[in-house]
């Protein structure tokens, strides 16, 4: 069963099913057949979120005809040439635009059609049935039959559709499913052989998990110090940068109020933690650093938000209180 | 570090991993071949009954502490030999949690062809793209010594020389695996070298999985149009559990693992709450040890007699934080500190090289130099005029200037003002001689 579903949400191959874009695909065809035949030059765009089947469907495709359309080149006079872009966006970025500029140029025609791409929610449902459920010609009969109820019973209870209504919500689009599957699919073994409704709410849970905040929770206890004495400034001046004097300084009064001769280090300890900071990216200088400046005094930012920080204090371990 | 570590002898033994293969799945179609379910259903033959978890081999378990589920999720991720795994894993930690040495003693242990890189190491794209065609091509062609070093220069050769590489027998049939350590420096590298290793299985066709480690989270990698996202895996930090079990893992043999973890015990208890990086706390282990030993040594104290020893240690391990962990002295010089058992007044860090004397016109000139960056121009008349007139009794600081001056650092100011001051304050006449502006 691994094999099968691995092979199915991992390797990309071009023979996959295409859900619910049939109409575009034919239009495609439509398209490419006139380009070829009748050496009438279009230029498609073809646009569509990652994952929805762009490549897939249009290489196959087009890559026969490409082949058809040089056999019949005597039709006309020059040889029709579709070529393919994928990424366009990062073509459309690039520096040196002389490619595109060329490719524009040769196609005549005013017209650029574009097919959009989408995916409804009842389809992906149905998609989740369909990408898990197990071929007829699986040799263990009784085992694939269970499994396939087991799915089915899955695709009907309610705290599943919920789930995957949430993930629907967050990203559309087929690739993400196919990681929240393979990561279901991770819990599946010998003693445990059928998918359940909680292997797929942890997997949710993995999926949707603030990396940050996990950062945050392997800081150490200075660490934390120092954030929250940043939050600290960032609420009394309002957003504006700080540096590292004036983290210390407020740390200074912190260890003093709480009176531990425990968290009373030595600035250079504290600059070391504060480094640590930065090289982990959770406060960034505002400029580069010039030679000329002090460290201490230079201007930093930090790059999480308040909700942020108290989530990540709940989870910390033997918290001090503030 | 330089310190070598005393390490709990495990001899990995070449286990074979996951059933033996079925004879009948060789029978159908080429051995890479799995397009499409049909394929793949002809493979199946082999029925559900052979495991198709790997078998957990026991011994991984104790190279490898306080990572289990990490391990186990690895593994159920690169699946069989043949599998496909996904085209790539993004793992992330903090540093020292285990990314590397977890990664490479498992593709060690489990014999997986596998070509691993440091980022940090190939800072170009040359260097970095030709050590993993080379290291991979070692792979299958070792009997036959040294083989010709590979050259690529762009990652389009890359494909094409990646997809000669892997034609090879070993490799045709099996997850091959690049792993890129440090991989926060390919963000600095050309922009399509990170979407393109991210989708290297879709752009070779070949069965390749490559494995990202860095401490930086995944959101800072993302390119501003997108990518093929990895999966992404999470190591998490190690509680002080953990790190109190794998610290107490490296005692050396001559004493009990007891009197050990004691010792681990106080070392974690100074320095838990400011450090929890564990290639830095192993160094302090190691280095404090023998001090700890002393008063047993020396036959002061028993091994039990934990309050004594630990009024032995702690001072010296509080030393130890203001200096050898800042490295403002090397190890070498610590462990002589301790075999002399000196005063510490002699301690010379690094930072003690900034106290020079100075002679005395210069010793002012930083004086006027340290006024001047943090005093107002406005207020040098007040200050510096021996008969100033009535001064306006204003708000002496402006609004804007209510953070002590001392926060926000010092600032620029011109020459003439400094000399001003200079003059000033220095006792008797200053000639503004040559002697000064030098």
């Amino acid at each position: 069963v691994q094999r099968i579903l691995r092979e199915r949400f991992c390797h990309q191959s071009p023979n996959s099913n295409l859900f619910g874009v049939q109409v575009q695909y034919k239009h495609l065809t439509e398209l490419l057949k006139r380009t070829a035949i009748h050496g009438e030059s279009n230029s498609v765009l073809i646009i569509g979120p990652r994952g929805s089947g762009k490549t897939m469907g249009s290489f196959a495709e087009n890559l026969s005809f490409l082949l058809e359309a040089l056999k019949k080149g005597d039709r006309t006079s020059s040889c029709p040439v579709v070529f393919i872009l994928d990424e366009f966006d990062l073509f459309a970025h690039h520096k040196n635009q002389t490619l595109l500029y060329n490719l524009f140029d040769i196609s005549q025609s005013a017209q650029t059609p574009v097919a959009v791409i989408g995916l409804t929610c009842r389809l992906y449902l149905k998609i989740f049935k369909e990408q898990l459920s197990l071929p007829a010609e699986f040799p263990d009969k009784l085992y694939a039959e269970k499994w396939n109820e087991h799915i089915q019973c899955l695709s009907e209870d309610r705290s599943v559709q919920e789930i995957l209504e949430k993930h629907f919500n967050v990203s559309k689009n087929l690739r993400s499913l196919h990681m929240l599957l393979m990561l279901t699919l991770n819990r599946v073994t010998t003693s445990h052989p059928f998918m359940t409704a909680a292997d797929l709410m942890e997997a949710n849970q993995l999926c949707s998990m603030d990396s940050k905040a996990n950062i945050v929770h392997g800081l150490s206890v200075l660490e934390i110090c120092l954030i929250i004495a940043m939050k600290h400034l960032n609420d009394i001046y309002e957003e504006e940068p700080f540096n590292f004097q004036m983290v210390y300084n407020e740390f200074q009064k912190f260890v003093q109020r709480k009176a531990h001769s425990v968290y009373n280090f030595e600035k250079p300890v504290v600059m070391k933690a504060f480094e640590h900071l930065q090289q982990l990216e959770l406060i960034r200088p505002m400029e580069r650093t010039s030679v000329n400046a002090q460290r201490e005094y230079q201007l930093m930012k930090l790059l999480l938000d308040n909700t942020q920080i108290m989530n990540a204090l709940q989870k910390y371990p033997n918290c001090p209180t503030d | 570090v330089g310190v070598t570590l005393p390490r709990a002898d495990v001899t990995p033994t070449h286990g074979h991993v996951g059933p033996s293969p079925n004879p009948a799945s060789r029978v159908s179609g080429g051995s890479g071949n799995l397009r499409g379910v049909g394929g793949l259903c002809r493979r199946v033959s082999r029925g559900l009954h052979c495991s198709l978890v790997l078998a957990r081999m026991p011994h991984l378990e104790n190279m490898v502490l306080c990572r289990e589920s990490q391990v186990s999720t690895l593994q159920s991720l690169f699946g069989e030999r043949h599998h496909f795994s996904f085209p790539s894993i993004f793992i992330y930690g903090h540093t020292a949690s285990g990314k590397t040495y977890v990664t490479q003693t498992l593709l060690n242990t489990l014999e997986l062809p596998h070509a691993f890189v440091n980022c940090v190491e190939c800072f170009t794209l040359r260097l970095l793209l030709e050590q993993i065609l080379n290291k991979l091509s070692h792979h299958h062609s070792s009997e036959d010594g040294c083989s010709t070093q590979i050259t690529c220069e762009t990652f389009n050769d890359f494909v094409r020389l990646f997809k000669q590489v892997t034609k090879a027998e070993n490799l045709n049939s099996q997850t091959v695996y690049i792993v890129l350590d440090k991989a926060e420096y390919l963000r600095d590298m050309d922009a399509n070298l990170l979407p393109g290793f991210l989708r290297l299985q879709e752009l070779t066709d070949r069965n390749v999985t490559v494995i990202f480690l860095s401490e930086i989270v995944w959101e800072k990698f993302r390119p501003n149009t997108g990518c093929f996202e990895p999966f992404v895996l999470y190591f998490p930090d190690y509680s002080i559990g953990n790190l109190q079990k794998i610290l107490s893992h490296d005692h050396p043999p001559e004493y009990s693992a007891d009197f050990y973890a004691a010792y681990i015990n106080i070392l974690l208890g100074v320095f838990y709450t400011v450090c929890r990086d564990l290639k830095e706390l192993r160094y302090l282990a190691v280095l404090n040890f023998p001090k700890y030993c002393e008063p047993v040594v020396k036959g002061e104290a028993s091994e039990r007699d934990t309050r004594k020893l630990w009024r032995n240690i702690e001072p010296h391990l509080k030393k130890a934080m203001q200096t050898v962990y800042l490295r403002e002295i090397s190890s070498s010089q610590w462990e002589k500190l301790q075999k002399d058992d000196t005063d510490s007044g002699q301690l010379k860090g690094l930072s003690a090289y900034t106290h020079v004397e100075l002679p005395y016109y210069s010793k002012f000139i930083l004086i006027a130099a340290y006024l001047a960056s943090y005093n107002p121009a406005r207020t040098d008349k007040r200050f510096f005029l021996k008969h100033h007139g009535k001064i306006k009794k204003t708000n002496f600081l402006k609004k804007h200037e209510k953070t002590s001056n001392h926060l926000l650092g010092p600032k620029p100011f011109p020459l003439d003002r400094l000399l001003a001051i200079l003059y000033s304050i220095v006792d008797s006449r200053v000639a503004p001689t040559a002697n000064i502006f030098s």
